[in-house]
This record gives C-alpha cells, structure tokens and sequence, in this order.
C-alpha cells in the first residue's frame, strides 16, 4: 500500500533528510520523490511504500507532523487512493 | 509531473479551500424496536442503535487519517420515531427523545435525526403524539434532530399539519429561548422528504431502507468558489464545465471516505449526498459562489439563474462520480450558516422572498432564517404553506427552517453556535393570512400533465 507525503514550506537546509530519516526510523519505503523550488517555497511530494511500516498509520502521521512543526513546515500523509478517486476515472 | 500536479491540487483543496467530507451518517431501522410496553421499546432503541453505531465514530476517525481529510460530522438517522412509538400506548414521545439523546451521546455523534412523523395525507394517532411532543423533545435534549413531513407531489398537502407545525415552531422557539430559540434550529417541515437524507436537521431513515446502512454528505464550496474565481471571463458554458470538473474531484474524495467507512462498518453503503453545504466559516459559504460568478451581493438580480446554474452543474459533475447519489443533492442556502449570505441579509440584499425564489432552484428550502420573535404562528404556516407548495408542484424536496427568535425582532442578531452559525432577524411580511391558514383540510395533488 502507497502513501503520498507532501512538504510545503520556506526552503531550508535538511527538509529531506529529515523527513526520510523518520520514514527510514520507521521502515516506510521511498517509492518515488519530486521537489521544486519556487520563490523561496519548498514542495515536495513523495511516494511512499507503507505496506511494511513498523509502527501504525497514525503514529507514523504524528511523528512527520512533529518535524514538520519543528521545520515550520506544512508535512502531510495521506494513503495514495485519495488522489486516485480525485484524479483518475 | 501530472501526478505532482494533481497530488497538489488536492491538498490546496483540503489545506486552503476547506474542502471536507461534511458528514457520514448512519441510517438505522428501529421498525423491530416497537413494542406494546413504551420503555421496552426504548430498553430496544438504545440497545440497537449503541450496538450498531458503536464503532462508527473511531473508524470514520480512522478513514478521516488516513486519507487526510476531515470528516466533519459523524451522525445517526433513524426510522420516523412515530412508526416506532405508535406500538405503544404512550401519551408523548419526550421520553423517546431523550433515549435518542442518550444514545447519541454514548457513541459520540453529534446529531441523531428522526424525531419525525410523515403526515402528508393525515394523521395517525402516533402522529399526533409526535408532533405534540416535539417542543418538550427538543427543549430537553442536546442533539435530537427532528421533522414533519406535511407534503408531497403525489399526495398534495396537509394543511392541518401546515396549521400545527406554526404553532409548533412558535412552542419550541417559546422552549428555547434562553438560547436564541435555538429548539428550532433542529427542525424541519418537509414536503416531499427524502428517505436517505444524511444532513440534519432532517435526516430520518425512511421504511424502504435496509436495516442499516452508511450515507455521506460531501460538500467544498471554497472548491467551487476558487475555481469559478479563477475564471472571470468565461462563458456560462465554460463555468459550467469548471464546476462540474470541480464537483466530479470533490464527489469522488466522498465516495472513496463513505465506502470505505461503510466497509470497516460492514454496512452497506447507502448514497453520496451531492449537496454543497456551507459553514459559517470564511471561504466555506455558497453565497460567495455566487458572487464570484459577477453578483455584487447574493440576493441581487441574477441571483436565481447563478443557482440554477450552479445546482446543475454540481449535480452533473457529481453524478458519474459516485456509485449512487441520492438524498438532497443540490446547494444548500442555509442563511445563518453561510458567511457570505449573512453578510447579505445584512446589507438587505437578501430577503426572505428572495430565498423563497432561489428555493425553486435548489435544495432544499428557507433554512436557518432567523425571523422577528413577534411573528404570528399562522405567518409561519403561511410560510410553510407556500415553501410547500413550491416543492409539490415542482416535484422537489423543499422544507422550512425558521426560527422565530423570542425577545428579538428585526435588526438584530440571533447567535446560535457552532455550525449553526448566526444570523440576523429578518423581515417578515406582516399581512395576516390566519383565515387562509386556519381553512385546514388538504390541499389536492396537482396535476402531473400540462406542465407549464
């Protein structure tokens, strides 16, 4: 099962280590990743493998949202199907 | 590229435009709780429905992570408690209520709707009782959602329910004063009510439904406003094709949650609910919509045809999205619970005879209108009457929700919290119509030939 994590924020040095590291920590499998800078804005969207995670969703959720509240950054994870029913027929 | 693309526009969506699910609503039939002993019956309706609801709270939480997007209200209909309660020799249902309220609370959902009675060719004696208990029921419980179904296309309308219902809006704004008569934000006089409705307040479980099931009410007017804001210079055509594109996205997010709560519920899945529903909040309001396709203020000329519009569209965009739409499915224009209508009552843009005109366009009727305290309760039949026969002649759902707000009159403003949102009083017309009101008797069905 996929996982789409979107970054959102002022650039600044270690986004993407530190949100992989906590995906590594807790054995979320980076599928896929596309980043841009624009006019100082950060994004980031990353495809993620969850189907092995060592912890559940939700904690995995709690822990992106911890680093991203301490980049001051806007961290998101949602299951992939979300954007497949939006965006697909 | 295009995947990044569209990931990104989901979470604008989500992150800016407020888009979220505005509610699941599971529907549970009581029809086997009836019994000959009154608290029986309710020994029964609380035991089925905290067995059935039990986990429907925790696992719409669940989906709501997962997917990364709120599900706002988590809430319950169940069958017209008249159908249930006629069983037993009761004098009034307030005690029935109150075992809804208590359920409610024990599984952690905010509204429990189906305090109702379908009365549009008369009376049963259970009926009557209903009716006559919903003042008390609503004063004394916290989250019981009711409705009176008075009409329908097929059946004409019930007057003599129309005459009562005044009286009973006027007793339950009387019961709930101290809060702005807040009792009539929970009730709704229907006339063709739907059976599968998931938005309160008029939410029941009709008899034609399974035992239980899982419908979910979308909504995403900040999704519909932005993207009609991004083309000001298109043509009808055009903004018609943006906002079925905009209500297919927002449609199918809906269908994804409520299948997937109904399948962790192992319910069966009901319907999606089309309807844009707005909130108080800023950026969540259909009157903006509105006005982002070239109105000054909602209320305005061209304010029907923009709805029109807009309902349409909505409603063919979301339709191929979902596997099977139903309830109310249109936009909503609940006046206290939309920022930017409020804003326009305010100006005296928008009037009670103008909603009753874009009523005609869209569900589902005069919702949320805070009118004078002083409004006489055959005025209000008099509305209910008319809001009705908009509906009967034109074979859609239309329902009245007025609150007459006791110790205010025009000007000023009724606050009622939460989603409910606030609104100023507005104006009624003070041309008494007691004679007409007071004929009671039916009106007849019209004709469904000869349309024009």
């Amino acid at each position: 099962m996929n996982a789409v994590v979107t970054v959102i924020g002022k650039d600044k040095t270690g986004i993407i280590y530190n949100i992989s590291k906590i995906l590594a920590e807790n054995n979320a499998n980076i599928l896929d990743l596309s980043q841009t800078v624009m006019q100082d804005l950060f994004t980031m969207v990353m495809m993620v493998d969850i189907s092995d995670i060592s912890c559940d969703f939700q904690t995995l959720k709690e822990e992106l949202d911890k680093v991203g509240a301490g980049l001051g950054l806007s961290v998101r994870i949602q299951q992939e199907a979300i954007f497949n029913a939006m965006h697909s027929i | 590229m295009a995947y990044t693309k569209n990931v990104l526009e989901t979470v604008r969506m989500i992150e800016e435009e407020k888009l979220d699910i505005r509610t699941v609503t599971m529907g549970i039939s009581l029809l086997d709780c009836a019994d000959s002993d009154g608290e029986r019956a309710r020994k029964k309706i609380y035991d089925k429905i905290t067995h059935l609801a039990d986990q429907l709270v925790p696992q719409a939480e669940r989906v709501s992570t997962e997917y990364g997007i709120d599900i706002v209200n988590k809430r319950i209909s169940v069958t017209p408690i008249s159908l249930v309660a006629g069983a037993c020799s009761d004098s009034d249902y307030v005690e029935f209520a109150k075992t809804l309220d208590k359920a409610a609370a024990a599984v952690g959902v905010n509204f429990i709707g189906g305090f109702s009675a379908l009365v549009p060719k008369g009376f049963t004696r259970a009926d009557l009782t209903l009716i006559n208990s919903i003042p008390e029921a609503l004063a004394q419980t916290e989250c019981v959602c009711s409705s009176v179904n008075i009409g329908s296309s097929k059946l004409g309308i019930n007057m003599d329910a129309v005459q009562i219902m005044g009286e009973v809006i006027r007793e339950t704004a009387q019961l709930t004063k101290d809060q702005d008569s807040l009792g009539c934000a929970k009730l709704v006089v229907f006339c063709n009510a739907v059976e599968d409705n998931p938005f309160m307040a008029g939410a029941f479980h009709g008899i034609s439904q399974p035992d239980s099931v899982l419908h979910v009410g979308v909504s995403g007017p900040g999704v519909v406003k932005n993207a009609v804001a991004r083309y000001p210079d298109a043509s009808f055509g055009e903004l018609a094709e943006v906002i079925k594109k905009t209500a297919f996205k927002i449609t199918r997010a809906g269908q994804l949650v409520g299948t997937t709560v109904a399948q962790r519920l192992n319910v069966p899945f009901g319907i999606l609910d089309l309807s844009l529903a707005p909130t108080p909040e800023i950026g969540d309001s259909v009157g903006r919509i509105l006005e982002s396709m070239g109105l000054e203020h909602t209320g305005g000329a061209g304010t029907t045809c923009a709805l029109a519009l807009l309902n349409d569209a909505v409603k063919k965009g979301g339709i191929m999205a979902s596997s099977s739409v139903g309830g109310l499915s249109g936009a909503f224009i609940p006046v206290s619970e939309d920022e930017g209508m409020i804003e326009a009552a305010e100006l005296g843009s928008l009037t009670l005879e103008k909603l009753e005109a874009m009523t005609c366009v869209c569900s589902v009727g005069l919702d949320m209108i805070a009118i004078p305290g002083s409004t006489p309760a055959s005025t209000i039949s008099g509305i209910i009457a008319d809001e009705a026969a908009i509906g009967m002649v034109n074979n859609k759902t239309t329902a009245v929700r007025l609150i007459p707000v006791i110790g205010k009159e025009l000007g000023e403003r009724a606050e009622f919290g939460g989603l409910l949102g606030s609104a100023p009083v507005m104006k009624v017309n003070p041309s008494d119509c007691s004679q007409f009101v007071n004929r009671g008797g039916q009106i007849p069905a019209p004709i469904h030939s000869f349309k024009n």
